[in-house]
């Protein structure tokens, strides 16, 4: 990489962050400093915005350069990923959105709390909330380290630090002193930019092929080395049984996980009604599809332009594959147009990073004070009020993040994502369902069910390959691997179904008759929703 | 004058079912004493006398037909769509690790089975958000809001008849004092 497009790229971040510094300004210049300005800022953006929030919230580094990156390399296997986040969203259309919009104020435990005792739901729904939201976070923190030290061609420990701070001191700005407005429109201006700069890849690779996808899947065959096998499922997947059941399992967990990320929760309550976060998902499901379309053509793009060896020579896990295709299709690595084109790219994933983070920093702060903080302050304690102890939570839980991104920072971390949806998948779905759904769910049913997903993934993660017992895991010196597969969903996610059939059968109390009543009706006809 | 304010909402907010939420801002929580305002699809009043608790109405629109009928339209098209797409998705992805031969077989040029699939489940994902969003606009969404009303109506008039109650129980013993004074 030469100097041009670090300074580029270093002015095109800077501009970003001026921008969406100056958004953060004006949004908080005339806040009310309400819960609900905080949380859900005021309830009154448009479907249209909404569902370019939350595009913009979904598509983290990991679908743009990660899924491209992996198609790059190999082949079809990438698809299958894209394939997965997608098909999530008809679970979060059919299942989520409207009924969560009518029971809920901002976050998952709200749902669940209207027809359950409050205090012990929501310490485990917010247990279970803060725990994904970190474990993703951590994930972005430390891919933004990585990739910004790569795109600028420092790799030194220093440059990666840096970022990690910079990030996350940013985004402790954005959340704390803008709320979700602010967020809302990091978002909505982060996402126009990745579909602008995939657009126009798009087209370059296409014109590249004079609109020939067949040639272009053909090139990309031929030069990735694995000829036709290239096209096919089974370059990463295949292999032993183990791996492809590892497969399956994360397979189960990306189409379950996406309905109960609480980021991608909290957004539906930035909407004024059920209709419009309707409406919302299916702007979303436009936007998110058609941009995993375009990464398709991008990933086998790479693969014909670039080469798979080439894209491996750069970043043995694909993150470089886009960069690397803007600079091929700009002209090179000299020519004026390959430098801008790469310095563009950059710069979204950089905007990209930051967005996704600030969009999670929001979400577990809301579940620390609208959740945690309201059910386990002493009851004598000094009452403060609820959005003070969110701004508080979203500086300590970016200080935190901080610190696990400065610790994970050497670390493969692909697996924190596909592990933040497993966890979501066991412990905030079933719950979630279940109080929507279930007329005879209890409070106890509902405790468990969080825990019961909650614990087994964690503890089938500590106990995977992931951990320990191999050269690439965690801790390669020790050997405490029981579990086989890397992904617990297969486990995990029938475990906390389980358990919240278990819990509720077994309860000595029965269901209340009249707020299960209470809940139907309001999910389905919006009566009483806020 | 506030009577007719009264109507004229009332029909402003069944007149135009597209926009619940400008509605129940617009509506001024609109009254039905004789005004001439449609009727709520719930028979809400079964016992007009019981001063029912908030609880009591949920109770009572939940047992109504009118959102049996709405519960029903939604289960209806989802139980089967969830059921179709996720039995579709796990179809593709089980096929993808366990039967990679079959999906390498070409079909046209260096397109072949799998190819193929994935594009249909893209496909199909956005037929189905198609469907759904069409099947919720034209089935449920006048129905809810209707039924929405309806909740928001009994809990008012519940507050109304407490108020009037007590506003009645004014009058009597200010004409009481009154008609002391008169005397």
């Amino acid at each position: 990489m030469t100097g041009d497009h670090q300074t580029l790229a270093l002015l095109l971040f800077g501009v970003f962050v001026a921008v969406t510094l100056a958004i953060t300004t004006w949004v908080s210049r005339n806040r009310h400093g309400s819960a609900e300005e905080f949380y859900a800022g005021g309830r009154l953006f448009s479907p249209m915005e909404n569902g370019f929030a939350i595009a913009g919230d979904y598509m983290s580094a990991a679908s743009f350069l990660g899924i491209s990156g992996l198609i790059a390399l190999f082949g079809y296997d990438g698809l299958l990923y894209s394939v997965g986040f997608l098909v999530a969203w008809l679970v979060v259309l059919f299942l989520v959105a409207e009924l969560v919009r009518n029971c809920g104020r901002f976050t998952l435990a709200d749902v669940v709390a209207a027809r359950m005792k409050e205090r012990p739901v929501r310490i485990a729904a917010g247990t279970s909330s803060v725990t994904v939201s970190v474990l993703y976070l951590v994930a972005q923190m430390v891919g933004a380290g990585s990739l910004v030290a790569l795109l600028l061609g420092g790799t030194s420990g220093a440059a990666q630090a840096w970022t990690v701070i910079g990030v996350g001191a940013l985004m402790v700005i954005y959340v704390s002193l803008g709320g979700m407005r602010a967020t809302t429109w990091i978002q909505i201006v982060k996402a126009v930019l990745l579909m602008c700069g995939a657009i126009a890849l798009t087209v370059l690779v296409l014109v590249r092929f004079h609109g020939d996808f067949d040639q272009l899947l053909r090139t990309a065959a031929d030069r990735s080395g694995h000829g036709s096998q290239f096209l096919a499922p089974g370059l990463k997947y295949g292999g032993d049984w183990t791996s492809r059941l590892d497969f399956i399992s994360l397979g189960l967990a990306l189409v379950l996980g996406t309905a109960g990320l609480p980021h991608i929760l909290s957004r539906f309550y930035t909407v004024p009604t059920a209709r419009a976060a309707r409406r919302s998902v299916v702007w979303s499901i436009g936007l998110i599809g058609s941009f995993y379309l375009m990464t398709i053509v991008l990933g086998f793009g790479a693969a014909a332009i670039v080469g798979s060896d080439a894209v491996r020579g750069s970043n043995a896990a694909g993150n470089t594959a886009v960069p690397l295709l803007a600079l091929d299709l700009g002209g090179g690595a000299d020519s004026t147009g390959g430098t801008v084109l790469f310095a563009i790219v950059a710069a979204i994933a950089f905007a990209t990073i930051l967005a996704v983070v600030a969009g999670i920093t929001l979400a577990s702060s809301a579940s620390v004070a609208h959740d945690l903080y309201a059910s386990l302050r002493r009851k004598h304690a000094k009452p403060r009020s609820e959005v003070a102890v969110a701004r508080l939570a979203a500086a300590g839980i970016g200080v935190v993040a901080i610190g696990l991104g400065l610790l994970a920072r050497d670390l493969n971390v692909a697996f924190l994502v596909g592990l933040a949806f497993a966890v979501a998948a066991s412990a905030n779905l079933p719950v979630l369902l279940y109080s929507l759904f279930w007329r005879n769910f209890t409070t106890r049913g509902a405790v468990w069910s969080v825990y019961g997903g909650l614990v087994p993934s964690l503890v089938l993660v500590v106990l995977s390959p992931v951990v320990s017992g191999g050269p690439s895991s965690l801790f390669p010196g020790m050997d405490f691997q029981y579990f086989p597969l890397e992904n617990p969903g297969l486990v995990s996610i029938p475990l906390g179904f389980l358990a919240g059939w278990l819990g509720t059968v077994t309860s000595p109390e029965s269901a209340d008759e009249a707020k299960h009543a209470e809940t139907e009706v309001r999910s389905l006809t919006g009566a009483g929703a806020v | 004058m506030e009577k007719h304010d009264g109507r004229d909402a009332g029909q402003a907010r069944t007149g135009d079912p597209r926009d619940p939420w400008y509605d129940a801002l617009a509506s001024g929580w609109g009254e039905l004493d004789g005004t001439g305002a449609p009727a709520p699809v719930v028979p809400p009043r079964a016992a007009p006398e019981r001063s029912a608790s908030a609880a009591d109405i949920y109770l009572e629109v939940q047992r109504s037909a009118a959102f049996q009928e709405v519960r029903g339209r939604y289960r209806r098209f989802v139980v089967p769509g969830v059921a179709v797409f996720f039995t579709w998705y796990v179809a593709y992805v089980v096929a993808a690790t366990t039967a990679p031969g079959l999906m390498a077989r070409p079909v046209a040029g260096s397109v072949n089975v799998a190819m193929l699939a994935g594009l249909g489940q893209f496909l199909s994902t956005f037929l189905l958000t198609w469907a759904y969003a069409r099947h919720a606009r034209l089935r449920r969404d006048r129905a809810a809001l209707d039924l929405r009303w309806a909740v928001f109506e009994q809990k008012r008039e519940q507050d109304q008849k407490r108020i009037q109650e007590q506003r009645e129980h004014d009058q009597r013993s200010e004409q009481e004092l009154a008609r002391g004074s008169e005397r």
